[in-house]
């Protein structure tokens, strides 16, 4: 059976009677929490740059480039991005190439590309086009996953995944890597594959430890190991961080009032520490809070996939939202001290960087999908 | 190829929604362990890591008090705070020190000693403290520094008070001078008034007076951003200043004092007999205490210090000289009053003095004797024969129980640090410290204030105001507003037991010294327009030979003899005592009497404008 316009037009007045449901196929409940956080962030980021209201307007600028892309990809139906996605992934992997070998006989490292007026970085398009990728391979034969299909899965997550971490951004390489694999393990891969790999990665990691990791990134890990080893030098940015959070207590020292932000005791407070000054200054309630409203915006993402109606809609949004999840959780327990310092900002709060746009077309397509769903019942 | 999406298989949809569920459980544990943990800092580890915070951004800087003011007794500034520029370091801002002191150097030209303190001070401060490395920079000095601020970072400016001594080498013995707490003291010192950038007393007043002139260090709570900078004072708890001093000097007569003495190294001590308050306190050559509390580089305090003329030496209290004839009015009542022998009685002095069974000549310092001495005279003519003779019936224990019960070889209890007493020799003493018995000669010699016996100029001059206070013994002291009551001098006490009249004897042979037709100092008493009592003095530095002559023109200057002086005036109702001496200085009738003379001089036609103490 194949879709037509008409169906697509039902699908549209069947939506519930709101606005921006029919006309800008926006799902509210997740345009609403979306704004709301990076609300708060805005606010965070304001305390953050020393009550200086200049950088929150560039803030928000790329904020409003990210919701505009949002609202453009929200338009675009799965069953048209379904068919695009092995030629975005071959083009994204042809520019990451092109980065690469820049890179390597150019000299130096480089993210991005320039092509005519536009510069962009592959590797953030990478973190759209390997979901795509990986959801069209995977719908295209049944489920669960058999270990073949694994496989070639692993393969076409491991080549990116591979060119981004030499660039050097081991973290977009992991995350990228993070969201192929969600995807697999969403698609049923068997248990036994997954502790194989498991088993692979870790065998792995004396080698990448070696050879594959760079000194500041060996550092890191074992900063977090143990912060007080360096307490001066790579330490300094947990401990600090640390003190910030706990100084907080239950309510905070109030908005502008954090002095470790303020008296700049707090590193990179603006951009991957920014959840530290959020802890500061709002406290244990502030932290619920916002943890929370990651939790709201992951549930409705969740819901939304629940609710796709096909099974490439239903892991892409999967995996969409795994990923950002993944985000929040890897920056929050970085700074809290869960997890290793990896270079990851908090998604919608964090100031700064393309991510935030690659982030939004993500929640574009999950609109998308929600909003063309076709009406089976009908 | 198109990519058929089929509609949903039942069993595909089961698949993915049952791992969406282990994920949703996943997500759940993770957010939860985010929240717990972040509980877990700001709840149970709150107390700490906000004390943490607190201690990141809130230093105590200690502030320095004002150290109290000392004036002279019109109220004339002697010591003050006045506000330099000093250049201080934070090393902690400073990326390459060795480049930064390179550079100050070329602009400071700074001593050895300069960076050896800076970096002894650098060890010993806590991280994100200034540390000193210039007191006093000069104004184009710190011009030249703020122009070129930013090629200095981590130098800083500061304003800081400076100890500064207005007369400069004038009075600087009894002022002494302040300078930076040494790390010994430091360990001694009460750590709320003293820090290791503190300044405390090294000597004379200063440091006598340490505790009142010191106040108590305030605090300051400042808020310093991560780099250590402060950016505001969050509370302030002010130092308490020092107490002002009010010395009972008058810089004037101190001045006088100290012109008098010219070239001459000696002291000149000027005291009020009816309260014991010092006027005046000379010792030559002086120092400047300014160059001392702005801290000496080690090369130019070493010169001071070994100066031969011993310029940091308070010869006033500190020098012991054998006091000479200035004994002799004393030695002459203590033999009246112990009836050793008569004022009446005559003395036939022909210039020489033999002991039974000794074959020692004792010469008196006039060749051709004195002639007939009663006991007016011979102190008048300073007959040294007539106290042979008294010395020898006295003997050394009477001697030695009278003159110390004058103050003699005790301590006066000045109010300041490091006073010596003097010699009063005796049986007992010699055995002590030579170990050896005492002979009879030794005793005569001992009767013209020589041999053993030792006495600071400060001593003359206490001793000689017993005299003008007809037996009532003071207390020589600096500070005039002390609340202390001033104990006496242990083991002095008024001598009630001696007739008022041998008193006014006494001070008569003294007047016949200076106004009699045969007095040692007529010269000086010619023309005064007020009566004086005083008594010359010539002490040998060296043993003359018994049948030698002292002859001053072949002698090389070191070995001349010390120039003695010691007086009151008005005679009948003493406003003032004068002792001075002269380090060979030759007679004291040529060189110290005159001295004494402008002194008092000085002091009895001055103009009397006693004021208040004046604050600048």
């Amino acid at each position: 059976m194949s879709w037509s316009a008409d169906s697509v037009n039902q699908v549209a007045r069947r939506a519930s009677g709101s606005l921006l449901q029919r006309a800008l196929r926006l799902d509210p409940v997740l345009l609403g929490l979306l704004i709301l956080l990076s609300g708060v962030g805005a606010m965070v980021l304001y305390s953050a740059f020393g009550n200086r209201i200049e950088p929150i307007q560039n803030h928000a600028i790329r904020l409003g480039a990210g919701f505009a892309l949002m609202v453009v990809m929200a338009q675009i139906p799965p069953w048209r991005l379904a068919p695009a996605a092995p030629w975005l992934y071959v083009a994204t992997l042809v520019a990451l190439t092109t980065v690469f070998l820049v890179g390597e006989f150019g000299g130096g490292a480089r993210r991005w590309l320039e092509i005519g007026p536009v510069r962009f970085q592959p590797s953030e398009v990478m973190k759209l086009a390997l979901p795509l990728m990986i959801a069209w391979l995977v719908a295209r034969g049944t489920l669960p996953i058999k270990l073949g299909k694994s496989t070639i899965g692993l393969l076409m997550i491991g080549v990116p995944a591979a060119m981004i971490s030499v660039q050097p951004d081991l973290g977009t390489a992991v995350v990228v890597a993070a969201t192929g694999l969600i995807i697999l393990f969403l698609a049923g891969a068997s248990w036994r594959s997954i502790l194989a790999l498991a088993a692979a990665i870790s065998a792995a990691a004396p080698a990448l430890w070696i050879f594959g990791m760079q000194g500041y990134q060996r550092q890191r890990v074992l900063t977090f190991l143990d912060p007080e080893r360096d307490p001066l030098g790579a330490g300094y940015n947990i401990i600090q961080a640390k003190i910030a959070i706990g100084s907080g207590g239950i309510f905070g020292k109030g908005w502008t009032n954090g002095t470790q932000a303020h008296l700049d005791f707090i590193p990179e407070r603006h951009t991957d520490f920014v959840f530290a000054v959020l802890a500061e200054e709002f406290g244990l309630l502030g932290v619920i809070m916002v943890v929370a409203l990651y939790g709201a915006i992951i549930a409705r993402a969740l819901w939304i996939t629940y609710g796709a109606q096909d099974t490439f809609s239903r892991l892409l949004a999967g995996g969409l939202t795994l990923t950002f999840f993944l985000y929040s959780y890897v920056n929050m327990g970085m700074v809290v001290g869960l997890l290793p310092v990896v270079g990851l900002p908090l998604p919608l709060i964090s100031y700064g960087g393309s991510s935030i746009v690659t982030l939004m077309a993500g929640f574009g397509i999950l609109m998308a999908i929600h909003s063309h769903r076709r009406m089976w019942s009908a | 190829m198109s990519l058929d999406l089929l509609p949903d298989r039942t069993g595909e949809r089961r698949v993915v929604r049952r791992r969406l569920t282990l994920a949703v459980v996943i997500i759940a544990i993770m957010f939860m362990a985010v929240i717990g943990r972040t509980a877990y800092l700001q709840v149970a580890q709150y107390d700490y890591l906000s004390a943490r915070s607190q201690d990141n951004r809130v230093r105590l800087a200690p502030v320095d008090p004002t150290r109290g003011i000392i004036a002279d007794r019109q109220g004339r500034v002697l010591a003050e705070n006045r506000s330099a520029f000093s250049l201080v370091i934070i090393p902690e801002q400073v990326a390459d020190m060795e480049a930064l002191l390179a550079e100050l150097d070329q602009l400071l030209d700074l001593s050895e000693a300069e960076i050896a303190a800076f970096r002894e001070a650098r060890r010993r401060s806590r991280s994100f403290h200034e540390i000193p490395l210039r007191l006093e920079l000069s104004e184009s000095m710190v011009a030249e520094l703020t122009v070129n601020r930013h090629r200095f970072q981590g130098v800083e400016v500061k304003p800081q008070l400076v100890r500064h001594y207005p007369f400069g080498e004038s009075g600087s013995h009894v002022l002494g001078h302040v300078g930076r707490i040494s790390r010994e003291e430091l360990a001694r010192a009460d750590r709320r008034r003293y820090r290791h950038t503190s300044f405390t007393g090294k000597a004379g007043v200063e440091a006598f007076h340490e505790d009142r002139l010191q106040g108590r260090l305030g605090v300051e709570r400042i808020e310093t951003n991560a780099l250590g900078r402060p950016l505001r004072v969050l509370e302030r708890d002010p130092p308490v200043p020092g107490n002002d001093i009010q010395l009972t000097i008058d810089i004037e007569l101190q001045q006088v004092a100290e012109a008098a003495m010219g070239d001459h190294r000696g002291a000149i001590v000027a005291l009020d007999p009816r309260s014991g308050e010092v006027l005046a306190l000379a010792s030559l050559p002086t120092f400047d205490p300014n160059a001392l509390a702005r801290g000496l580089d080690g090369a130019s305090f070493q010169a001071l210090n070994q100066d031969w003329r011993q310029p940091l030496f308070n010869r006033a209290t500190q020098g012991r000289y054998p006091p000479g004839s200035v004994i002799k009015p004393l030695l002459g009542l203590a033999g009246i009053a112990g009836d050793y022998i008569d004022p009446d009685e005559i003395v036939h002095c022909h210039g020489r003095f033999n002991l039974p069974n000794v074959s020692r000549t004792w010469r008196d310092w006039r060749p051709e004797g004195h002639g007939p001495v009663d006991f007016i005279q011979a102190v008048a003519q300073s007959c040294d024969i007539y106290y042979y003779q008294l010395a020898h019936t006295m003997g050394i224990d009477a001697m030695h129980q009278w003159m110390t019960r004058f103050g003699y070889g005790l301590r006066t209890g000045i109010d300041l640090p490091s006073e010596r007493d003097g010699v009063m020799p005796s049986r007992d003493w010699k055995r002590r410290v030579l170990g050896e018995p005492w002979y009879t000669g030794e005793t005569i010699n001992t009767g013209i204030g020589q041999g053993f016996m030792l006495t600071t100029p400060l001593q003359m001059a206490t001793t000689t105001a017993l005299i003008a206070n007809r037996g009532v013994p003071i207390r020589p002291r600096l500070v005039s507003n002390q609340t202390l009551a001033q104990p006496p001098v242990e083991g002095l006490e008024p001598l009630t037991d001696i007739d008022e009249s041998l008193w006014e004897l006494t001070v008569d042979s003294m007047i016949e010294t200076v106004h009699g037709p045969r007095g040692t100092a007529r010269a000086t008493g010619a023309g005064l327009g007020y009566q004086m009592a005083g008594k010359t003095g010539t002490a040998q530095v060296i043993g003359i030979g018994e049948d030698e002559e002292y002859d001053e023109e072949t002698l090389d200057a070191r070995f001349h003899d010390h120039a003695l002086f010691t007086a009151f005036a008005p005679a009948e109702n003493p406003e003032i005592v004068v002792a001075v001496m002269v380090e060979h200085g030759g007679s004291g009738s040529a060189t110290a009497a005159p001295m004494a003379r402008q002194v008092i001089d000085a002091w009895l036609n001055r103009e009397e404008s006693e004021g208040e103490l004046v604050r600048r």
